[in-house]
């Protein structure tokens, strides 16, 4: 009877099974009681010398470390004594960061005063879930004014008001994006790489269509897969995802289905998926790909490390002449969208309402500190000011070839409508990719991906109802 | 034993009990709005029935047996290998080891590994582009079964390490002079495995099948990794527990504990034959 | 024959030598990529080891959000002592099914190997209700003491039991006088050592690799085990994701337990064995 082994192995294979890659089971996480906040930045309290008196903790939840960032180099020496900053951090990862959210949300009533969110972070694609509950209060109510958020983009405001119009969130940047292309293949394809001239090929989709031809014709690819055009698309839809409880196909979605169709039975892409390893190499000096729609951090974070030959772990510095850093240029594109963005909420039952306010005051409203943001760490800060002001500036970018790309990232800005959207977003977007991702390699039928979609988000999302 | 029993009654069967009970409601939350529970009886049932649950129960009963077949095989001949005395092969315990490796490897790392190896432009269509056995890239896991057939590479280099040891385990047990006394007589290797390796480890051969069975029906993390969770293409790589996990991701604590209840189901029924099979040896044995 | 049984032997050991490769090159493959910095990894794969060993070693063991050495810590300290209390309560328990007679012997018996069947999964959504109003979140409470009750470690140590504990040992001892919790310390303990170490190391490297429940109850960052850290590691966001720590981190989690394999490795592989009936 050695069969018990098997059942040893068997354990083990149970357990094993349970690794990884699920932390979307936090889901079970029912009634996580006042999740207790991990003091990740008891530097805050310590160099003010003040242990945490009741109600002087201000608790912070985010999913990395971005905002913390902010927070410590622009906030943090401004902190009244007596305060102490917790940042309670869970990574985005199959949606935990929104359950470990929404558990203390849910518990706000009854959590310690120590344990009460005072503030979170949203993201575009489900911040309207969170300022359409009553889990986010309106930021006049804390003395954030019209005035103070005079200098922001509309889109980065109107995305973030509930139905009457109460200012729910704030944010420090904008994302608007912008096409990034390669300045040497623009020259060879289309016998210039000035992006006055670039933009003219690719000034709507029909033009933009021709001109992937051409692409084809000399062996390169117009995008590099299925995902670049996406935001595209949906940024600019007419109507949101969810009318009621129905949802609805937009007709800019089946132009993008179409379009990536096509795009792949005649070989204008790459068939890569975002943020693939073959998606990067595109970007790379052996790369074929014309070019990416990019927002301004994509394009410094992303795409200059991804266009060095000799990486910078390696000794490589991010100069031109290193891969093809420095071959690229930007350019509007044919439609204006958003990638990205973080808003900030003051969260309902908050017991530090002034140090929020204050907060979000000094990181999102206030010029010089905004200014010193773009300066040292290349954000896009959501401050026409600022930004109008650097884009007239001798500011430039070795990555675009000594191209100051402020100026278009500015009136694409200005021209975002992100009114369309819905408290579903992220979960929709998601899963039509996926679905339709088959549908692009031909695996299955259209009729079928759309049947896949309708499956996954009926499994996502029980309340709502297809066609 | 007392110390076994509470805890298995308070830390498994109250969660169990919890868990029928749940199934019977409409129980789930959209965005920050609680919805029910309300009772809803069998509804849950009848929704999972109506939905693709047969497909996600083809999908992990194909993806095991993918990675079960190679597994026994190998496992069988090593085993064999391992046991006969006549071919002492040297270093059998290095190998052994060796072989068993794998496992320590978290599941989750290990198909993170695969996927950056069987990409696109990974390594392997690299080194088979350059072997000119392909043209252009073969896009493994664009295809149902290439994703499906590396699922199963997976378990199979996880689990058959395990799954040698015990049959080896099983063969010692047999009497060696069965086998001297037949080798004597001039049998074949083959003949002295059909005659009497075979029937002697059955009941341990079957044992292995259906306890990785159930463990294949328990399959997740492999193909959840592998897929980024989507079970793509097609949802043909999607199994039970993923299409569990789909429905935890909305809380949707009805339809999840009426999908852990039809699973239990299932497994129990099989740990019945698992059972039976064992006891039925046992009186076999008894009976000699 | 015995030209036939080297022309086996050789493919014996050609097949064996491609399965180890096999096994191994996993291995490689994740030490290498220890070894390479993020944009390498992004690029592509390779089979020759980059420069990035140290800096990755250094950026993990540094993170800041990342308290590695805590991970290890509380590791050890969930796996040993869940191990250790699965081995003892479970043997001990099937000590008491093979040493006693009694009415309900096999009820019990067939009661323990049904519910080893019972998947794991079903049972989670109610158990995290019941850890919650019991008030053990973000303990270890939760992940150490309901592996006391380990089926499977108990179904191996009956077995055991039967092959290799002959009663007439127990009946000596308690004729001698001896208590039973000391006949079983004493006298049933170092017999059975060899399987207990086998469904010790089993279910440490349970434990140790269990990603699940663990994420689901432990929320503080110092409490967290170095699963959950991979985890939070990997899905950093687009500035500081970087996988040369990911697979760092990985190396740095299955180390300890590949050592701990390799020591005993003898002593599982003979364990097993040894736990097989003869006849």
């Amino acid at each position: 009877m050695r069969k018990k082994v098997v059942s040893g192995l068997l354990c083990a294979a149970m357990a094993a099974s349970l690794i990884g890659g699920c932390s979307s089971k936090s889901a079970q996480n029912t009634q996580s009681q006042s999740g207790t906040p991990e003091a990740t930045s008891k530097e805050a309290a310590e160099e003010k010398g003040a242990g945490s008196t009741e109600g002087k903790v201000v608790n912070i939840y985010v999913w990395n470390d971005e905002f913390k960032t902010r927070y410590e180099d622009y906030y943090a020496s401004k902190l009244p004594a007596g305060y102490t900053v917790n940042f309670i951090t869970t990574p985005s990862e199959n949606n935990a960061y929104q359950n470990a959210l929404d558990e203390a949300l849910l518990n706000q009533a009854n959590a310690k005063a120590d344990d009460k969110v005072d503030m979170f972070l949203v993201e575009a694609d489900y911040i309207l879930k969170y300022v359409n509950s009553d889990s986010t209060i309106d930021l006049k109510d804390i003395g954030i004014t019209d005035q103070d958020m005079s200098k922001q983009y509309n889109y980065t405001k109107e995305i973030a008001q509930d139905g009457s119009g109460a200012q729910k969130g704030i944010s420090w940047q904008g994302c608007p994006g912008l096409y990034i292309y390669r300045r040497s293949i623009a020259k060879a394809v289309l016998g210039t790489d000035d992006p006055a001239e670039v933009q003219k090929a690719i000034n709507d989709w029909d033009s933009f269509d021709k001109t992937a031809e051409k692409m084809k014709e000399k062996g390169y690819f117009m995008v590099s897969g299925f995902d670049d055009t996406y935001r595209t698309f949906s940024n600019n839809v007419s109507a949101p995802w969810v009318d009621g409880n129905k949802v609805v196909i937009d007709p800019n979605i089946e132009k993008w289905v179409e379009q990536t169709k096509d795009y792949t039975d005649k070989g204008y892409n790459q068939k890569t998926i975002l943020w693939a390893a073959e998606w990067a190499a595109g970007q790379g000096p052996e790369g074929k790909v014309f070019g990416y729609f990019m927002p301004a951090w994509g394009v410094d974070f992303v795409m200059a490390g991804n266009s060095l030959e000799k990486a910078e772990a390696d000794g490589g510095k991010q100069e031109v002449g290193n891969g093809c850093y420095g071959d690229w240029a930007a350019t509007i594109g044919p439609e204006s969208y958003n990638w990205g963005g973080t808003w900030i909420c003051a969260a309902n039952g908050t017991d530090n309402g002034d140090i929020v306010a204050d907060i979000m005051r000094t990181i999102c409203c206030d010029d010089a500190t905004m200014k010193k943001i773009v300066e040292e760490k290349n954000d896009f800060v959501n401050n026409k000011t600022v930004m109008e002001e650097l884009a007239k500036s001798d500011y430039k970018s070795q990555f675009l070839g000594g191209q100051n790309p402020l100026q278009m990232y500015c009136d694409a800005a200005a021209k975002i409508d992100m009114s369309k959207i819905s408290p579903y977003d992220q979960g929709l977007n998601e899963e039509l990719q996926t679905a339709m991702h088959d549908y692009f390699n031909g695996t299955v039928d259209k009729d079928t991906a759309m049947k896949n979609f309708y499956t996954a988000i009926s499994e996502k999302y029980p309340d709502l109802k297809i066609e | 034993m007392i110390p076994f029993f509470s805890t298995y009654f308070i830390f498994s069967f109250i969660p169990l009990v919890n868990t029928f009970y749940n199934s019977l409601f409409e129980n789930y939350r959209s965005g920050l709005t609680q919805i029910g529970p309300n009772f809803v009886g069998l509804q849950n049932y009848i929704s999972i029935f109506q939905s693709d649950l047969l497909k996600y129960l083809g999908n992990t009963m194909i993806l095991w047996i993918i990675g079960f077949i190679p597994q026994i095989i190998i496992s069988l001949i090593l085993a064999v290998w391992f046991a006969d005395f006549r071919l002492r092969l040297k270093g059998s315990s290095f190998f052994k080891t060796i072989i068993y490796m794998p496992n320590v490897i978290m599941a989750a790392s290990f198909a993170m590994l695969f996927f950056a190896l069987f990409s696109d432009d990974g390594p392997m269509n690299n080194l088979l582009i350059n072997l000119g056995i392909l043209n252009s890239p073969f896009r493994f896991l664009a295809t149902v079964w290439g994703t499906r057939g590396l699922i199963g590479l997976m378990n199979f280099m996880m689990w058959f390490g395990n799954t040698t040891i015990l049959l080896m385990a099983a063969i010692l047990g047999v009497d060696s002079s069965l086998f001297e006394a037949a080798s004597i007589d001039g049998a074949k290797s083959l003949q002295i495995f059909t005659k009497i390796t075979m029937p002697t480890i059955k009941p341990i051969f079957i044992y292995v099948l259906i306890t990785s069975l159930i463990g294949g029906l328990q399959m997740f993390d492999v193909p959840q990794v592998l897929t980024n969770a989507k079970g793509s293409p097609d949802r043909t790589s999607t199994t039970l527990i993923m299409f569990l996990n789909n429905h935890l991701y909305s809380k949707n604590y009805g339809m999840a504990g009426a999908l852990s209840v039809i699973l239990f189901v299932i497994t129990a029924a099989l740990s019945l034959v698992v059972f039976f099979v064992l006891t039925g040896a046992g009186k076999r044995r008894g009976g000699k | 024959m015995g030209k036939m049984m080297n022309i086996k032997k050789a493919v014996a050991y050609v097949f064996l030598s491609l399965l180890a490769f096999l096994c191994l090159f996993f291995f490689y493959c994740l030490i290498i990529n220890a070894t390479r910095s993020h944009p390498e990894i992004s690029k592509g794969f390779s089979f020759i080891p980059g420069k990035s060993f140290g800096s990755n070693l250094y950026n993990v063991l540094h993170n800041k959000n990342l308290p590695v050495i805590y991970g290890i810590v509380n590791s050890l300290l969930i796996a040993g002592s869940s191990a250790a209390l699965a081995v003892y309560v479970s043997a001990l328990t099937a000590y008491a099914i093979h040493a006693y007679e009694f009415k309900l012997r096999n009820v019990v018996y067939l009661f323990i190997v049904l519910i080893m069947m019972i998947p794991n999964q079903v049972t989670t959504l109610g158990f995290l209700r019941l850890i919650n109003r019991m008030g053990l979140m973000d303990s270890f409470v939760p992940l150490i003491l309901p592996s006391m009750a380990a089926p499977v470690v108990f179904y191996f140590m009956v077995s055991y039991f039967e092959s290799n504990l002959p009663l007439e040992i127990i009946e000596s001892a308690r004729i001698d006088g001896s208590h039973e919790f000391y006949t079983f310390n004493t006298i049933v303990i170092p017999i059975v050592k060899p399987a207990l170490a086998v469904q010790g190391i089993f279910a440490f490297v349970a434990s140790w690799n269990n990603y699940f429940v663990p994420s689901l109850v432990l929320k503080s960052n110092a409490k967290k085990t170095l699963p959950i850290l991979i985890a939070q590691l990997r899905s950093a966001d687009f500035l500081k994701f970087d996988m040369g720590q990911v697979y760092m981190l990985i190396t740095i989690a299955i180390v300890p337990v590949a050592i701990i394999y390799l020591c005993l490795s003898k002593f599982i592989i003979g364990g097993v064995t040894a736990g097989s009936v003869k006849g």
